[in-house]
């Protein structure tokens, strides 16, 4: 049953994944642009937890968490430079 | 049970992270299409971390706490991611004529200088003067 319950994670976060990157390539302003890398970014992390489940190893978390903080700083960076012009003053 | 529970949770983070996304695509603008991910899609996480939490707690019989930390650490950063992309959104798209006004005798944050500290006002500033009287 775990099994069934993981092709649709795949499946439901691989299309979420598509519709992040139409929304990507469509903008049409260029805040869009930066929540559309912030949208693609935590259903990379989903995945790469369901990939963890998956394999059964503990290995991907690191991973995750990694993926988690450098989105998020690059989102922060990307507004700050936006408003500022600069992104540490 | 623990195969079910594990189940059921994907599927419910699945269906979210798919909500989310959609709302991102199909909603009209950005400040209504902001609410979509940033709800939605940390639910869908949300719902993941805690199926594989209980799949590691019954494979390996002990809890394992890394979903809980990243789980946490996404719950405290969309927020901010949030409001970082709303500011810089009303900063690079919008003037000062395009927004509703704000009920005080300031303007936005983005646009006007914040009020002086010792100037009295109303609102707020009431509570300011009730505590440099206190002090």
């Amino acid at each position: 049953m775990i099994d069934a319950a993981l092709t649709f994670g795949f499946g439901a976060f691989g299309l979420a994944l598509l519709m992040n990157l139409a929304r990507l390539a469509k903008g049409p302003t260029l805040m869009d642009r930066v929540l559309a890398l912030d949208t693609m970014v935590i259903n990379v992390i989903a995945l790469i937890i369901l990939y963890g489940v998956k394999q059964g190893t503990a290995v991907y978390f690191e991973a995750s968490l990694l993926l988690a903080m450098v989105g998020f700083v690059s989102t922060v960076a990307l507004c700050k430079f936006l408003l500022r012009g600069d992104v540490i003053e | 049970m623990a195969e079910l529970i594990v189940s059921a949770l994907i599927v419910i983070g699945g269906f979210f992270g798919l909500v989310g996304s959609f709302g991102l695509l199909k909603l009209p603008d950005l400040m209504t299409r902001l609410h979509a991910p940033t709800k939605a899609t940390t639910l869908g996480v949300g719902g993941v971390l805690v199926a594989s939490m209980v799949y590691f707690s019954a494979v390996e019989g002990q809890i394992s706490w890394h979903e809980l930390m990243i789980s946490l650490f996404l719950f405290i950063t969309a927020p901010i991611s949030a409001k970082m992309i709303a500011k810089a959104y009303l900063h690079v798209h919008k003037t000062p004529a395009d927004l509703p006004p704000t009920g005080r005798p300031y303007g936005w944050s983005n646009f006007a200088a914040p009020p002086p500290d010792d100037e009295v006002l109303d609102g707020f500033p009431k509570a300011q003067a009730a505590r440099r009287e206190a002090e």
